[in-house]
């Protein structure tokens, strides 16, 4: 009924050696992943627990077997690639050839945006480490999408959602949402086409990426509606919708209403709220369409014989929204929902009127209005190389390079946070799901941590032979309300594991 | 009659006034960007990579998810 939801990004970030192009980037972002590891994991490391990954799962009710799979689609496979779980309930690892941070599982989008940010500032941390070691070459990581060469990389957003409600009513009711929404939260490209090769400026960073409707794949044919269906979560009870259209945000107000936002739709599609059909004719070339017109005057054509721009159809979901809430909650609406509403509603507005208002909230409009201040003062093509570089270093980690953190550091860009919260969940969990006991288990018993993941804690006990797993099926269970006095209590883990099992 | 005479008026000031509001708008808003572009735009001239040709071809990725 509201923006609150069980929910958690993933993030592959861009990694480069510098001065040497060909560097193997697996190693590298091994490099990384271990550098923070050894710094910060305590003692043992735990291992990630695959048990109940089931990667080929699909959402359409079957498994589609691992011989036909790429090997990319193997996720449950462990290559030995660096991967550990931190203290804040995260997932740090080698994904490919990228280094990803998962965030723990979440409720609201403010806390997205936290635990988000804090994976920036892991990766910065780790990088930081990495390039301290003997020999090695200063690594560098960029949170983006695509090189601009034909390869592009994800960030992923994770909902929980009832199983109750059947896929194609997802399908129906949040495609056109996917085609539409990139005005609110790309992270803005030089460059179009998969490869760039023609020259201009768009909206999106992954749009030309994207080839079919709705499918399983993830690396390839890559659809606007995924369906791996892993839920980490009773399977009876929950699904969850894996969704890997977005970009890589750097700018908190777009993270924030790119989470806000889908959670309220895809609360009204629960709800079976949605009465109206906004099905967009051709939803690939849509998509693409949206992302290369920067005016966001391209005008989508409706299966109901409408045409509107991509804003206008964000707008009729807004307006939607604004009913639901209303309708459901009143006056009792909680403080994120009405806010999420409000600055959708004014973003929107401004889009409308003149994209380049959004300047200070927006990542794709900060970068634009950046690049053609360079296109103005140095009268520069789209092919020049200058704009592609601060198209790239717009995204670099480091808060003396990276140009989205310089005009954060002017004050052109908005925050929702302030640093110490950010810096503080990089080490602490959310306390209001499980991340909240798999973070403080890893956090005070180390030692005797085995192995973790979404849905388990696996203790390695003295006195023990065998591996004892405590399963977490709920994420809305083992939060601070529920363990936390127990944790503080226990000692040690084998207290802990007696008064779980007692 | 009288009504058909009034309306095209009405609505020809509602253009107008619609139209000189942008205007307004756009040339205030050039004025504030104008003067913050040259200093924010030196602040980034310092932190860019050198060689942007070479920078930009040598960051090559392998795809992902």
């Amino acid at each position: 009924m509201s923006v609150r939801r069980v929910m958690g990004t993933e993030v592959e970030y861009g990694i480069s050696v510098a001065g040497q192009p060909h560097a193997n980037p697996m190693v590298a972002s091994s490099q990384v992943v271990n550098a923070y590891a050894s710094a910060t994991v305590r003692a043992r490391r735990a291992r990630w627990d695959f048990e109940e990954e089931s990667p080929l799962r699909d959402a359409r009710g079957f498994d589609m077997s691992r011989q036909v799979a790429d090997v990319s689609q193997l996720t449950d496979e462990d290559l030995g690639l660096a991967n550990v779980i931190l203290s804040n309930g995260a997932r740090l690892y080698v994904d490919h050839a990228h280094p990803e941070y998962s965030t723990p599982e979440v409720t609201t989008p403010l806390d997205i945006v936290r635990w988000d940010k804090a994976g920036e500032q892991v990766m910065l941390d780790a990088q930081v480490r990495a390039g301290q070691l003997p020999g090695g070459a200063p690594i560098l990581m960029y949170k983006n999408n695509t090189d601009g060469k034909g390869a592009s990389y994800g960030a992923h957003e994770n909902y929980l959602m009832r199983r109750s409600t059947p896929f194609a009513d997802i399908v129906k009711h949040l495609t056109p949402f996917f085609v539409s929404r990139q005005v609110v939260c790309g992270a803005g490209r030089v460059g179009i086409g998969q490869d760039g090769r023609q020259h201009g400026f768009q909206v999106s960073q992954r749009a030309d990426f994207f080839e079919v409707e709705v499918g399983l794949e993830t690396t390839l044919k890559r659809p606007i509606i995924n369906t791996r269906d892993e839920p980490h979560a009773d399977p009876e009870k929950y699904r969850r919708l894996h969704v890997i259209i977005g970009d890589a945000n750097l700018a908190e107000v777009s993270t924030y209403l790119k989470v806000g936002t889908t959670s309220l739709v895809l609360a009204m599609i629960e709800d079976r709220f949605l009465d109206r059909d906004l099905a967009v004719e051709g939803p690939v070339a849509a998509l693409r369409e949206v992302s290369h017109d920067p005016t966001l005057r391209q005008l989508l054509r409706l299966r109901d014989g409408r045409t509107l721009t991509a804003v206008q159809l964000q707008m009729e979901y807004l307006e939607l929204a604004r009913k639901y809430v209303e309708d459901r909650l009143g006056d009792d609406a909680d403080a994120q929902t009405v806010d999420v509403l409000a600055r959708w509603e004014s973003v929107l507005d401004r889009l409308e009127r003149d994209p380049m208002l959004c300047a200070g909230e927006l990542d794709w409009v900060a970068k634009l209005k950046l690049l053609e201040q360079y296109r103005s003062r140095d009268g520069l093509d789209w092919d020049d190389a200058k704009l592609a570089l601060i198209d790239l270093q717009y995204s670099d980690i480091r808060p003396e390079k990276g140009l989205y953190h310089r005009l954060v550091g002017a004050g052109r860009i908005e925050r929702l946070l302030d640093q110490p919260g950010v810096d503080d969940a990089m080490h602490d969990p959310p306390e209001d799901t499980r991340a909240y006991f798999r973070g403080r288990c890893l956090e005070k018993y180390a030692d005797h941590v085995a192995a973790a993941s979404w849905d388990s804690v696996i203790f390695d006990l003295p006195g023990r032979e065998s591996l004892q797993r405590v399963p977490t099926i709920d994420p809305l269970r083992g939060t601070r309300a529920h363990v936390g006095e127990l944790l503080d209590r226990c000692e040690t883990a084998q207290q802990l594991f007696a008064a779980l099992t007692r | 009659m009288a009504q058909e005479q009034k309306q095209p008026r009405r609505s020809s000031e509602t253009e107008e006034a619609v139209e000189t509001a942008p205007e307004t708008d756009v040339a205030e808003r050039k004025g504030t960007i104008d003067a913050d572009v040259d200093d924010i735009l030196d602040e980034i001239d310092d932190v860019l990579e050198t060689n942007a040709e070479d920078f930009v071809k040598s960051f090559i990725q392998k795809g992902g998810q």
